[in-house]
């Protein structure tokens, strides 16, 4: 019995093991797989929940305020929000990945972004997506699947409009 | 007895004097937080943008803004539990140099005891086989001892025949 016991916890530990080398090798959530459900509330109260937008194209991108290199592509992603924006049928992100809210608050001043930003509440939505850093951007198509993965900063709009606009029907 | 009245009553000055001087413990509302009072709270928190480093000895920018939202919160007279369970429901339990004690954190806390006294056990399992000879050796040894006496013997055997010989 004693033994059972013993080769039953050591089989345990390895499997511990195991799964944590598993998780940790990863990487990111990769193009065609099925988008990780999250609850995202802004920083202005509103709860954003993403399988509610199944049929919109998602874009979330992770970012902070003491990020330098998400600088450049902020105005970029704002434009591309603004050009969207009266079509209806692309939802922009912006999750803002361990900040501060005062500092964040005041970078989405700085950038002039007015679609929906929030915080990574015990950065959930992060590890959801495994993400290796920010500035990172997941398209998410219609039917829920990640189609588009941008480690680092987009260069241009034009960049943006590129892979996005491959999911609509134009 | 005068005198003795006199002697209370000139501690009991000095002591109101004293705790009028030297400022409390307890920080007041409002107050300007030390480094070392920040500092001290900063250590027992990790920063998640780069590993293995806790907040006091960080230099990013965001260690930079961690350290002046525990100012912050201990200037609006937040207590050191208060601040530290602010950082968890931000930032997640990693934040933590000491994770809570709750749900899979326990095994940071029990694979390493767990480990070592297997570890322990093993090392006495180990060193008991050391100690006790082994049957294999003692046989061998006991059937090398017949041998030697046999040989004892037969070379005696010889050197008398041999000593016979010299004789005749």
């Amino acid at each position: 019995m004693k033994k059972i016991l013993l080769w039953a916890g050591l089989v345990f530990l390895l499997l511990v093991l195991v799964v944590g080398l598993i998780r940790s090798q990863q990487g990111q959530v990769g193009i065609g797989e099925v988008a990780p459900d999250f609850e995202l509330i802004s920083f202005s109260g509103e709860t954003y929940q993403i399988s509610d937008f199944r049929g919109k194209v998602i874009v979330v991108n992770f970012w902070a305020s003491w990020c330098e290199a998400c600088k450049p592509e902020a105005a970029d992603l704002e434009a591309a929000y603004k050009f969207y924006e009266p079509r209806g049928d692309v939802l922009f992100l912006g999750v803002d990945y361990v900040d501060t809210e005062p500092e964040a608050l005041a970078y989405l001043e700085e950038f002039k972004i007015t679609y929906p930003n929030g915080p990574d509440l015990r950065t959930r939505i992060s590890q959801a997506f495994r993400i290796t850093g920010v500035p990172e951007t997941f398209i998410i198509n219609q039917d829920g699947i990640i189609a588009h993965v941008q480690i680092g900063p987009f260069r241009s709009l034009e960049e943006i409009k590129s892979t996005i606009d491959p999911l609509l029907d134009l | 007895m005068t005198n003795r009245l006199r002697r209370i009553l000139q501690l009991l000055t000095v002591t109101l004097l004293l705790s009028a001087i030297i400022p409390g413990y307890a920080m007041a509302q409002g107050s300007e937080p030390t480094d070392d009072e920040v500092n001290a709270i900063a250590k027992q928190l990790y920063c998640p943008v780069c590993e293995n480093i806790s907040l006091d000895a960080c230099g990013t920018a965001a260690c930079e803004q961690w350290r002046n939202i525990i100012r912050e919160k201990l200037k609006e007279g937040w207590t050191e539990d208060e601040i530290k369970t602010y950082f968890v429901d931000q930032y997640g339990d990693r934040v933590m140099a000491e994770p809570p004690r709750r749900g899979f954190n326990w095994l940071v806390y029990i694979v390493p005891l767990l480990v070592f006294i297997i570890g322990i056990i093993l090392l006495y399992r180990a060193f008991q086989i050391w100690r006790s000879p082994e049957p294999e050796i003692i046989s061998k040894k006991n059937s090398k001892k017949s041998a030697d006496k046999s040989t004892d013997e037969y070379i005696n055997r010889v050197e008398e025949e041999l000593r016979k010989r010299s004789k005749g």
